[in-house]
């Protein structure tokens, strides 16, 4: 009596374009195909997880290969052949399903690595499974411990420290030179994507006030109103110094815009509070030598770019580590399957024994009626104590942690030994 | 007695640098939370040892230069714990313990012999000058090891070449502000012993002022953190000048309680 295989099916980033990811991504919600999964007999727990770098199913069955083709016609029939479906998607079974869903859930299998998100994604992706009662005994442990090695990686390793981005880059060198932006001000010198995403972030952080400037004023205040912040024209940078603590500049002017001395002028009323400096343009508008002043920061973008790499290798060495606790992790809950298999087999063995042990009694007790009360409660006694004493080495040998030994292998022998499935050897097998 | 004390608290300080370090390497946050505690109870043997030395030798132990070293070091591992109650900075604790360590380690070398005091120096002004001298001495040395803290991110940051430190290391607004909380507090205490000792210069020589060398130094490391912490408040000096300059100004700290002892000699020489 084996138990159910855990099966987990998907696509994602490193398999399959976006192109075909598209048209597989659950775009309305989980109840719907939850519930249409809920129809099909194959599988019996289950649950799915659709973020945009990925689709996932993760089931347990006991056929799995009527399972996976049941399952695939019902979630992406409409979406791809199934010639085009088995080039994109990969299943892993047992062991290697714990171990891709761990690595998931701890976020080693991201497109960033170490990226914070995909955590959140899959417990919503659970609350939903287990609201509609889809997920069982299996599942929910697997689960649950899936969100305790995410946590465990975070908090073991540092492969969430180090930002890996541009924009996070500059936030996160101008809290280490600012340590708390709540009172800090922002200056934003042209406009472009990045420099934008970066005053997004630093807004999330807190800083006070939005500045923007611009050649043409237009933008500038159509900027403004996006971070609910004050427009200013171009001319009025170097006045605008003496009040903003991070500038982020990336124009399209094919001159420096700040020159050292301008710079330097307004430090004294500033008196001399840092100033952080974010060239993302290219060419650059921001003097270098800039950097050469006391108490003031210049980052271009090829610097930002070298700590953005320089984390990424960082990361890189973290994620070894981030995997030697997923593994560790996949053992133990590999090994909370296999005792769960095991039970079976203890009871019924007990039982047999229980039921033999009964037979025999009832057999003899009847034959000597001449027995007191007393004798016949030491007999059984004895009986009861043969028995657990014969079954004493079985069940160790079935419970104890041999590495060596197959799990299943041991049950089956036990179960044959002792002819739990009634002398037909195979039906132990499956 | 109190040199078991002495030795227990100085492997205490030991044990507790070394855990420190280890958690400078490893950021391992429970590791952390062992430094505090052994340098926590390191400090308070260090207190129970003062005391201790005070009843076996009936006076002040700050007269001879085991007693003095050990007081500074005394004086440092509490201004940094009384400092840490209040607000903390990231991985000081690491410096500070190193720090404490090398005193105790200098104070350990020198002679621990209890002298019989000079008739001139029984006077309540002994524990007055001398405690307040030196636990002023304990804020100005922190003062020096957030500059020194401050110039290592600094030079991280400015040369956009991440090290040992960029990580471990807090922000440079905070080692700033730790420069600025420790003037405050050792600046005053400073001008503070240096008027009670001539309070007491009056009262066992005869005269406030002598231009014993002792003196003299201390007169000049007083003028120095007078110009940092001026050019702080007025000018809005912060940052790396004002670093260096609290660097060097400790520099004549320090020359002040052991050059001058053993270069220049004059009435403030402890044991000779």
């Amino acid at each position: 009596m084996p138990r159910d295989t855990i099966v987990l099916l998907g696509v994602n980033h490193k398999t399959t374009p976006l192109a075909v990811r598209e048209k597989l991504a659950l775009t309305g919600g989980y109840e719907e195909p939850l519930a249409a999964l809920g129809r099909l007999d194959a599988i019996r727990e289950y649950y799915l997880l659709s973020t945009c770098n990925r689709v996932e199913v993760l089931f347990t069955c006991r056929d799995v290969r009527e399972a996976r083709k049941q399952v695939l016609d019902l979630l992406f029939a409409g979406s791809a052949s199934r010639e085009e479906m088995k080039n994109y998607i990969y299943q892993y079974e047992d062991q290697e399903a714990i171990n891709h869903l761990f690595l998931v859930a701890s976020s080693l299998d991201s497109m960033i690595v170490g990226e914070a998100q995909i955590l959140g994604q899959l417990k919503d992706a659970f609350r939903h499974a287990s609201c509609q009662k889809t997920s069982g005994l299996i599942l929910n442990k697997l689960l649950h411990k899936s969100f305790s090695v995410a946590k465990r990686v975070r908090t073991e390793t540092r492969i969430g420290a180090n930002a890996v981005s541009i924009s996070y880059a500059a936030v996160e060198l101008a809290r280490k030179i600012f340590g708390n932006l709540d009172d800090k001000r922002v200056l934003l010198v042209g406009a472009g994507e990045m420099a934008e995403l970066a005053a997004e972030h630093l807004v999330g952080q807190g800083v006070s006030e939005v500045v923007v400037a611009n050649r043409t004023l237009e933008r500038a205040v159509k900027l403004a109103r996006r971070f609910d912040g004050r427009p200013v024209a171009l001319d009025e940078l170097v006045e605008q110094l003496k009040s903003v603590d991070i500038i982020i500049s990336s124009t399209g002017a094919s001159d420096l815009i700040l020159r050292k001395k301008d710079v330097q002028s307004v430090m004294r009323e500033r008196r001399n509070q840092p100033l952080f400096f974010i060239d993302i343009a290219v060419p650059r508008d921001l003097d270098p030598e800039i950097n050469e002043l006391d108490n003031i920061y210049l980052y271009d973008i090829d610097d930002l770019k070298h700590v953005v790499e320089m984390n990424k290798s960082e990361r890189d060495k973290e994620a070894v580590k981030a995997r030697r606790i997923v593994e560790e992790e996949t053992l133990k809950f590999s090994q909370w399957l296999e005792n769960i298999e095991l039970t079976p087999t203890i009871i019924e063995l007990r039982s047999m024994a229980d039921d033999i042990c009964k037979k025999e009694l009832a057999k003899t007790l009847g034959k000597l009626d001449h027995l007191s009360a007393r004798e016949k409660k030491s007999i059984e006694k004895m009986a009861a104590a043969i028995t657990s004493r014969m079954l004493h080495y079985p069940l160790q040998y079935l419970k104890s942690d041999n590495p060596c030994g197959d799990r299943r292998d041991k049950v089956n022998t036990v179960r044959t030994l002792f002819r739990l499935d009634n002398g037909n050897r195979d039906r132990g097998r499956r | 007695m109190s040199f078991l004390l002495f030795q227990i608290s100085f492997a205490g300080y030991f044990l507790a640098m070394s855990a420190y370090l280890v958690f400078f390497i490893s950021q391992r946050k429970p590791v952390r939370r062992i430094a505090r505690m052994i340098f926590f109870a390191a400090a308070i043997l260090h207190t129970l040892n003062i005391l201790a030395r005070y009843l076996e030798a009936g006076h002040t132990p700050i007269t001879s230069q085991h007693e003095a070293v050990s007081f500074f070091a005394w004086s440092v591992a509490w201004c940094y714990l009384s400092f840490r109650w209040r607000y903390t900075v990231k991985n000081f604790g690491t410096f500070v313990s190193v720090f404490v360590f090398l005193l105790m380690l200098l104070s350990s070398l020198a002679s621990r012999q209890i002298m019989p005091l000079v008739p001139a120096l029984q006077s309540w002004w002994l524990p007055v000058h001398a405690s307040i001298s030196l636990v002023a001495d304990g804020f100005l040395a922190l003062a020096c090891i957030g500059s020194i803290m401050y110039l290592l991110q600094e030079r991280e940051i400015k040369n956009k070449r991440f090290g040992l430190f960029y990580s471990r290391l807090p922000s440079l607004d905070s080692l700033d502000k730790l420069n600025q909380h420790c003037l405050s507090v050792g600046f005053p205490l400073l001008t503070l012993g240096i008027i009670t000792g001539s309070l007491w210069a009056k009262q066992a020589w005869g005269s406030y002022w002598h231009w014993d060398p002792k003196e003299t130094w201390s007169l000049i490391t007083w003028f120095l953190y007078a110009a940092v912490v001026h050019q702080r408040f007025t000018v809005g000096w912060r940052g790396r000048r004002v670093a260096v300059l609290t660097i060097i100004a400790f520099v004549a700290v320090l020359f002040t309680l052991w050059g001058v002892t053993f270069l220049l000699k004059g009435v403030h020489t402890y044991a000779t």
